[in-house]
């Protein structure tokens, strides 16, 4: 159990990261990373929503769809459970954490069709993981997010004052540092 | 009195106009040695992949500087010619010669000018060609050959297989299979030494990177043991490109950060990287992915180890 | 603008995926051959203009404020539908495709055409520009997948089209991750390239 859940946390990070070699959450990782500090913001607020998503998708799931015979329908509630679920968070935190929103907020409403956040919550369903082992995955999928947007982040604001080809400048340019660092993660395969 | 003597100009103050010409001059110098090495060692076919290397890099910058209407004697800084000979140096001898002109191809097209050339490239040119290599033709890039091209095993290889391993001395002085350029440690470190003397490069990444790599290697146990303190921190540093990285590739100016708290940060999160895919990961070697990822790593290093500035609020950043 | 203008525009002038920048995920993901990208552009067009059907007939009765959820419904619900008729039809196209049929629903370019469009205009029109769009984004993954096939793997659409010359040795990387970030950006490059030549 604990062996099982030590490989899904890395492998979530390293083996198979969200962004680089799943392609989960590129338009955030691609819109939300030319500076730092907002992709440390977006990639806190993806680490929250994911892990409580997972949460709230494994109650759904559980007490729900699985019960009822009603997995068919997982894509319409899982989505629904997210939008409402990051409805509720952005309206807690208003009200109980004001300096958390003022950090946070911004990003909330985008979370709901950052595609990252649907597809954990899909995984952990087709993987038949337990609570533990999905909330775990949330929130390495969402590290493992946070951290290649952060150091995507990185490169992009390095690259600002660089004479990139014009026709590359912007999204192209964005994307084949991304394949880069895709192949820079090459080095973790096989390592569990 | 010559009043032009006198007058300073405005910063940035350049010591030499030809300074990347030189520096990339001793780099091409100091990598002489262990290339020729290899020229002996398995023939002069490999002569052949090191010219290729370095003619096709010089002459894509050469073609590409054109294409981008930039000065195209640009391609004769001796970058280039660091890159391709780099690239060369890392494909092992088996290596057929069109896969060093796609590879030297990638390294100046893909890995440099794209990001505007010299001085932008986010990642080592060289290693994210090689990258590209070994992820697109795994079998050509793990061709190991001995000398007369006959098929043989890496010590790297070997040591994962639990088979006997060169001796030290081998290691050292470089007869066993390897990449081109990462056999013999003796006449890398006579070159690296040499850079580091001219203050070409920093010791501090070298330095740091090799000796993570020994006590991580000597302390935690390979795969499928349980021993800690009984690794062979001696046979990891004398094989695989970790010479050769360490002191050739990690230290490229572009792509490894500016402090100096910054450098040995890079020197040990390399050396981590390295360790933990050797002991632990599907590939034997872990060097090329490991400065990859430091590289992509640095502006974050140069940030967070960045003093504040003189006269900044304090808590301010 | 007529309606020969709102259908063409979303496979030249806005295509998704090379103008408007939309759609990445599928773009990079179900790339690797050329009848992935085909069933995926086809699986996401249908899904776009029914979706740009539906809530264009329904535009008046959406109430303002909790519009976005509403498009959401009904886009999950035409996803789910074609998941499943998918899952009947064409199993082994749906198998590959994965969880990339799910997440049609967070396709950026299928929202964004309903708060954009039909939301705000007739039936036939907001066919046609759920058409235009479809077929821009199709278009797009076709051309995307078929370079990461022929070099990849030497085939297209499965055939092998290096015929006359056996010793060809496909770039394995080109149907691995990174190199779809890298096809991708090449190619948006290029058309960006072309596009100001052009203009």
């Amino acid at each position: 159990m604990m062996e099982q859940i030590v490989i899904i946390f890395f492998s979530a990070i390293l083996i198979n990261n969200f962004v680089l070699i799943r392609f989960l959450g590129i338009c955030p990782f691609l819109g939300i990373s030319q500076k730092i500090e907002t992709a440390v913001g977006m990639s806190l607020a993806v680490v929250f929503v994911m892990t409580v998503a997972s949460l709230a998708t494994w109650i759904a799931q559980t007490y729900l769809l699985l019960p009822y015979d009603l997995v068919y329908l997982r894509t319409i509630v899982f989505i629904l459970v997210i939008a409402v679920l990051v409805q509720f968070v952005e309206m807690v935190m208003q009200k109980s954490s004001p300096t958390l929103y003022q950090a946070l907020g911004v990003y909330l409403p985008l979370i709901t069709t950052n595609c990252a956040v649907l597809g954990v919550t899909i995984l952990n369903l087709n993987e038949g993981y337990g609570l533990v082992e999905a909330l775990v995955h949330g929130f390495a999928a969402a590290v493992g997010f946070g951290l290649a947007i952060v150091i995507f982040a990185g490169m992009r604001e390095r690259l600002e004052l660089a004479e990139i080809p014009e026709a590359l400048q912007g999204v192209p340019i964005a994307l084949i540092i991304a394949g880069l660092l895709s192949i820079s993660f090459f080095g973790f395969q096989g390592l569990l | 009195m010559d009043i032009k003597k006198l007058t300073v100009s405005s910063s940035p103050h350049f010591h030499s106009k030809n300074s990347v010409r030189r520096a990339m001059l001793w780099v091409l110098a100091a990598l002489t040695p262990a290339a020729l090495f290899a020229v002996y060692y398995y023939g002069a076919y490999v002569l052949v992949l090191l010219l290729a290397g370095i003619v096709t890099a010089v002459a894509c910058e050469a073609l590409i500087l054109m294409l981008r209407k930039k000065p195209v004697s640009g391609a004769l800084d001796g970058s280039a010619a660091v890159t391709g000979l780099l690239l060369a140096l890392n494909v092992p001898a088996g290596a057929p010669w069109w896969l060093v002109v796609i590879g030297s191809f990638l390294a100046i097209g893909i890995g440099k000018q794209v990001f505007g050339g010299i001085g932008h490239n986010p990642f080592n040119p060289a290693l994210a060609a090689r990258a590209i290599l070994v992820v697109s033709w795994p079998a050509r890039m793990t061709d190991w050959v001995g000398p007369g091209l006959v098929s043989a095993a890496t010590p790297l290889a070997q040591y994962r297989a639990g088979n006997v391993v060169p001796s030290y001395l081998d290691l050292f002085f470089g007869f066993r299979p390897g990449s081109l350029g990462e056999m013999s440690v003796f006449l890398l470190l006579v070159g690296g030494l040499t850079l580091i003397f001219l203050k070409i490069i920093d010791w501090k990444i070298p330095v740091s990177f090799v000796g993570t790599v020994a006590l991580l290697t000597w302390v935690l146990p390979r795969e499928g043991q349980t021993a800690f303190f009984a690794g062979d921190p001696l046979f990891h540093v004398l094989s695989g490109g970790l010479i050769l990285g360490a002191f050739f590739m990690a230290t490229d100016w572009t792509t490894s950060p500016i402090t100096k708290r910054g450098r040995i940060v890079m020197g040990v999160g390399a050396g981590i990287i390295t360790a933990i895919i050797r002991l632990y990961g599907g590939l034997p070697e872990g060097v090329t992915f490991a400065i990859l990822i430091m590289n992509a790593c640095t502006p974050l290093i140069d940030r967070f180890t960045l003093g504040k500035s003189f006269g900044s609020a304090r808590g301010a950043s | 603008m007529n309606g020969s203008k709102v259908f063409w525009r979303g496979i030249f002038g806005e295509n998704p995926i090379f103008r408007l920048l939309l759609g990445m995920c599928p773009a990079l993901a179900v790339s690797i051959a050329a009848n992935q990208g085909l069933g995926m552009g086809l699986a996401a067009t249908a899904v776009l203009v029914a979706s740009n059907i539906l809530i264009s007939l329904l535009r008046s009765v959406i109430p303002d404020k909790i519009r976005i959820p509403c498009f959401i419904v009904v886009i999950a619900t035409f996803v789910t539908m074609v998941d499943l008729i998918m899952a009947a039809f064409v199993p082994a196209l749906h198998e590959v495709l994965g969880i990339f049929i799910p997440l049609i629903v967070v396709n950026c370019i299928i929202l964004q055409r309903a708060e954009a469009f039909a939301s705000k205009n007739g039936v036939w029109r907001s066919t046609l520009d759920g058409l235009g769009m479809g077929a821009g984004f199709t278009l797009a993954l076709v051309l995307v997948s078929s370079i990461r096939e022929i070099f990849g793997s030497g085939t297209l659409f499965g055939l092998d089209i290096f015929w006359f010359w056996q010793s060809f040795e496909p770039m394995r990387i080109m149907v691995s991750p990174p190199g779809a970030f890298i096809v991708l950006g090449l190619l948006i490059g290029l058309i960006n390239f072309l596009s100001v030549r052009k203009a």
